[in-house]
């Protein structure tokens, strides 16, 4: 049985409080309901437990959480993953920009749009890689100075190539799949074309089932498509801006 | 950080001010409490043919002899009164604010097609300019602007915002960082028809105030947001451009996108970029401007503020967050995210 | 009583450990300071040195060293030792003294006391490698306001009609060095930097040699009072025309290139008899007054059938503001403003020094003249006249200029060390010579390099300037004195430049 806790009229510090106090007792599923515009929900949050929200809450959703799991039936502001660690994120909608921002490990899931800047700065070290996947759009800037982990841009209901200024600009790790064609001039500087072959799309296979386990779409219609892979044509990508004095 | 939620009834409905303060009240977050401030349209209907100018005094006993004579010199009040205002624990009354219902004489203004309009101008730059003590922050017909340092709540309630009634909203919650959180620092801005909310900060405001000086409006505020008002009165009103010619002046495209337009397309932008070139504006922001027939948000080119719209039937919202129209309306038509620079209008059915 | 020689202005020494005995530096140099004797290389005649250094950048064991002022006069801080040899040489000769490159009194630097701004917390700093940043300008009239009409079909079209402009990406051109003065090798380099840049460069006052024709598009030709090089060919290849009043170097005088210049070559291109002088006379005898400047500007759009954008170019004199008004009048496209550090290959010293008004006052005078006046969309404005670097570039902007013109800096990026002797036609980097075997030194293709390097690397600073400030488009620079202030400069020169102080 979950912890319900209604959040109507709560600011988020005691909505956090609260929520830490079940999971420090052991609880790993907590309800909340009526969240509307509350930040910072499970902020720094650590441990194994899976947060429902419903409603549409504030920014910075799931900043700094080490392993939870949110769920959000609602739309989601700015930056829900922000600098996040490990753990997972759900969205029943659409988030807003800096998406996954400075992102270090586990996952985010948006079933529809993402504003600008999705995945800016996502890295990756040692063991810790994060994932961004989005069913629908995304917007300019996607995967900007990105330096690790894997962006996954469904496009399910867009029509043509995808044709955001700014793909992957000073990318310099990691990788990003943009289900269909995307217009050459949107890759940006150190961003380049990498070929894609079956065995990424045996990569992206478990992200894409995971994506349909959550929002029930047709997992071989996605994973049939074609796909564009974009990569870092270096790890230096502005080595040759400077000269010495 | 500031916080802008607007709405407007685009069958021309009134809304009264409750939930305007109740949607403003939930971005607290985004302000501190050094100023807010509600901008309402249709507000004033016995005196629909005047114009409602908001004075800021200092004290009244000085300079309101001044700001009467400068009036009449140029036309006539109809009516004037001290604006109705509730003490707040928390909200210190620093001046006295007043309303003139005021109609200028046209014929003592020559060479222009819009005599009464730029006798309000002139006024509104001369005293404030000119008037120590003296502030006009609001000058539209039927229109008002009621605006103080405090938070969202207090202001509201210090001027009874859910008396007023208005087709169109626009509020805003203040986080200042140009100036102290003075009365008149605080948002909507307004100079005649047009009123102004803004999140952000204008890297491009010498530019702008420069070329907009050059047309003879004086920036008197401190504040970068005052001269988005300007603009728009200039190009919209002097210069007739509508108001998606006016916010591609404001947020142009970039030349890449210009080069790839088709050859008529990519004229017009281009001409607009060279034109206006000091008109427009960089740096981060959200903005939403009013006017009588409806309401314009737009964000900076490369979208560094956030800006969310919503449908629900004839009421178009505009907002920082969807959290604060969402209080107000839970259930929406449509939400969304407008594009960078591109302009989302609600316009009003007449 | 003799006067005598006057100390070694420049001590040359070769450390005879180091040296090889190669011989580089007698060939290099053309003033004759080296001489062979015996098995060893000696250093002849001291007196010969202008430190231009070309013997130091080809010692293979820089073994050479050249010293400044190696003798002490006695020290006065008024007498200055330039002070005592300018009276020297002008009891000797009776002449009016020659110098090169611009200014040289130590006068502070007005750039260095205006600092710039950038973004903290309130707005974010943008990093222009991976955000559009746009330094696109285009030089010319503007409408001040736009004329649109509605088609059937609900599209707004535009009605207005927009004057030609020139479209630069980046605000950074060459200014007008011409050929006599500076050689074709040196021009071709310039040239091929443009072209390589995507902006633009001056031909001069002295035509445009055949061999420059293939960077046509990039040229802006100059019609000075001499007319040197000028007929409807010229004028029809030319970008935009430039008229030329006057240089920051030298205002109010006319120019002067010696006939041992004009050879076969800068004769043909200038269309005067070889050997003979060419003398552009002060002002133009065709404008005596700024409606005579209307007609010139007029007939000259004429004979080109208004395809081309006109700039007029004046050095940066008191009046400077209410000048450039009245050019914005003139039908002109944009207004060339040079200041007093404007470099030259000879100016009287005493004009050089002491006349005209700095350029950071100039743009901030004129733009605002302009704007008081209403006229500023008539006129671009093109500041030049001792730019330095990236940051003089962008500070000239924020003041109010449309773009800037280099020229010294130009030539520097090409070998030249300033070394102020361009007049005597010997220019060891074959830059300010029209002797054959110095000229070839120059490799056009290197040194075109080399000037798109140095543009090419001032954008970059430019970007990343704006990009601090929180600013994508140059646009928003433009005029935008709010992002400056200024440091140790008296209050009457902040209210002319219209920034405030440090820390206000």
């Amino acid at each position: 049985m979950a912890t319900h806790i209604d959040a109507a009229g709560v600011h988020y510090t005691p909505l956090n409080q609260q929520v830490r106090t079940a999971v420090a007792a052991g609880e790993t599923e907590i309800v909340l309901d009526h969240v509307l515009g509350q930040r910072f929900i499970a902020d720094g949050l650590v441990g194994e437990v899976t947060i429902t929200v419903n409603g549409v809450p504030g920014g910075d959703l799931g900043m700094f959480m080490r392993g939870p799991t949110v769920v959000v039936h609602g739309n989601a502001e700015h930056a829900p993953g922000n600098t996040m660690e490990a753990g997972t994120i759900v969205i029943h909608g659409s988030a807003g920009d800096a998406v996954a921002h400075s992102m270090r490990g586990g996952k985010v899931f948006v079933r529809d749009d993402i504003g600008y800047r999705g995945g800016i700065h996502m890295k990756a070290y040692h063991e810790k890689r994060p994932y961004l996947v989005v069913g629908g759009d995304a917007r300019s800037f996607l995967g900007e100075h990105m330096a690790g982990g894997t962006i996954l841009l469904l496009r399910l209901n867009a029509t043509g190539s995808f044709a955001e200024r700014g793909l992957a600009s000073g990318i310099h790790g990691g990788e990003v799949f943009i289900r269909g064609e995307v217009d050459d001039r949107c890759l940006a500087v150190g961003a380049v074309r990498m070929p894609f072959e079956e065995e990424d799309r045996a990569r992206i296979r478990p992200l894409v089932e995971e994506y349909c386990r959550y929002f029930g779409a047709d997992v071989g219609a996605i994973l049939a498509g074609e796909y564009t892979r974009i990569g870092p044509e270096s790890t230096r990508p502005f080595a040759g801006k400077y000269t010495w004095e | 950080m500031c916080g802008i939620i607007s709405v407007v009834d685009r069958s021309g409905a009134v809304m009264d001010g409750a939930r305007i303060r109740d949607a403003l009240s939930m971005m607290d977050e985004r302000g501190s409490g050094e100023g807010a401030g509600y901008a309402a349209y249709g507000v004033y209907p016995e005196f629909a043919d005047c114009y409602a100018i908001h004075v800021f005094f200092d004290n009244i006993v000085e300079t309101k002899a001044q700001v009467d004579a400068l009036l009449q010199t140029w036309g006539t009040i109809v009516h004037d009164e001290e604006i109705p205002t509730y003490e707040q624990p928390h909200l210190k009354k620093v001046h006295t604010p007043w309303r003139y219902f005021f109609r200028p004489d046209p014929t003592l203004m020559t060479g222009t097609p819009s005599p009464e309009d730029d006798i309000v101008t002139y006024l509104v730059m001369k005293v404030n300019t000119t008037m120590r003590g003296a502030l006009i922050y609001s000058s539209g017909k039927n229109i008002g602007v009621f605006k103080a340092a405090g938070w969202p709540e207090d202001v509201a309630d210090f001027y009874r915002i859910q008396d007023y009634k208005g087709y169109i909203w626009l509020a805003h919650n203040r986080y200042p960082t140009n100036t102290r959180g003075w009365w008149g620092g605080a948002h909507p801005f307004n100079l005649l028809d047009w009123s102004v909310v803004h999140n952000g900060e204008i890297t491009s405001y010498g530019t702008n105030r420069r070329y907009i000086e050059s047309y003879g409006y004086k920036c008197t505020m401190f504040t970068d947001t005052e001269v988005v008002a300007y603009l728009v009165d200039l190009l919209a009103r002097k210069h007739g451009l509508d108001e998606k010619l006016a916010v591609r002046a404001l947020a142009p495209p970039f030349w890449d996108e210009i080069d790839r337009m088709p050859p008529k397309e990519r004229e017009l932008n281009r001409a607009i970029r060279l034109t206006y070139g000091s008109a427009m504006m960089n740096g981060p922001f959200a903005i939403v401007v009013a006017h009588r027939d409806g309401i314009a948000g737009f964000t900076d080119r490369i979208k560094l503020r956030p800006l969310v719209v919503a449908e629900e039937g004839d009421r178009m919202y505009i907002s920082s967050e969807e959290a604060a129209i969402r209080r107000i309306a839970p259930e929406l038509d449509r939400v969304w995210m407008p594009r960078a620079g591109e302009p989302v209008v609600g316009r009003v059915r007449r | 009583m003799t006067i005598g020689s006057v100390p070694l202005r420049y001590k040359v020494t070769i450390d005879p450990e180091r040296c090889m005995e190669c011989g580089r530096c007698i060939e290099n140099c053309p003033y004759g300071t080296f001489r062979k004797e015996g098995d060893r290389i000696i250093v002849a005649v001291s007196r010969n040195c202008t430190a231009c250094h070309r013997c130091i950048a080809m010692c293979p064991r820089d073994a050479i060293s050249v010293v400044e002022r190696p003798v002490d006069y006695r020290s006065h801080p008024l007498w200055t030792p330039e002070a005592r040899e300018a009276i020297y040489n002008q009891a000797r000769t009776g002449k009016i003294i020659l110098a090169g490159m611009g200014n040289a009194l130590p006068l502070p630097s007005i750039f260095d006391r205006l600092l710039l701004d950038a973004c903290q917390v309130t707005n974010p700093s943008i990093d222009p490698l991976r955000e559009p940043m746009e330094l696109r300008t285009y030089l010319g009239k503007k409408p001040s306001k736009l004329a649109f009409r509605r088609t059937e079909t609900g599209d707004v079209e535009l009605e207005t009609k927009i004057a030609p402009n020139l479209m630069i990406e980046t605000p950074i051109m060459i200014g007008h060095m011409s050929y006599g003065a500076i050689s074709l090798n040196a021009q071709l380099a310039l040239a091929r930097a443009v072209h390589e840049t995507g902006t633009f460069m001056g031909t001069g006052e002295g035509g445009m040699h055949p061999d420059l024709h293939p960077y046509q598009d990039r040229l802006i030709v100059q019609v000075a009072s001499g007319r040197f090089g000028v007929d409807i060919d010229y004028l029809n290849r030319g970008a935009a025309i430039e008229i030329k009043i006057g240089q920051g170097a030298k205002p109010g005088i006319g120019g002067h290139l010696p006939g041992e210049k004009v050879g076969p070559d800068v004769s043909r291109t200038r269309m005067i008899p070889e050997g003979s002088d060419a003398i552009s006379p002060a002002p133009h005898h065709d404008i005596y007054s700024i409606e005579d400047l209307a007609q010139l500007v007029r007939s000259l759009k004429e004979a080109t059938g208004w395809r081309k954008p006109v700039f007029v170019k004046i050095a940066a004199v008191h009046n400077v503001a209410a000048i450039a008004a009245g050019i914005a009048r003139s039908g002109a496209d944009a207004v060339v403003v040079d200041g007093f550090r404007g470099g030259t290959g000879a100016a009287p010293k005493v004009f050089r020094d002491h006349v005209g008004i700095p350029i950071e006052a100039a743009i901030s005078a004129v733009d605002q003249k302009l704007r008081d006046q209403g006229v500023r969309n008539e006129v671009s404005v093109i500041a030049s006249g001792g730019l330095r670097n990236a940051a003089d570039v962008t500070k000239a902007i924020a003041l109010g200029a449309d773009a800037v013109y280099i020229g010294t800096a130009a030539l520097v990026a090409m070998g030249c060390r300033v070394c102020g002797t361009c007049y005597r036609g010997l220019c060891p980097w074959g830059i300010a010579t029209q002797r054959p075997d110095l000229v070839a030194r120059l490799d056009p293709v290197l040194e075109g390099e080399h000037v798109a390097n140095l543009i090419h690397a001032w954008t970059m600073e430019i970007s990343e300037l704006m990009g601090a400030a929180g600013i994508n488009a140059i646009e928003s620079l433009r005029g935008n004195r709010d992002r400056l202030r200024g440091y140790m400069l008296d209050e009457g020169l902040l209210q002319v430049l219209d920034v405030r102080t440090v820390g206000a």
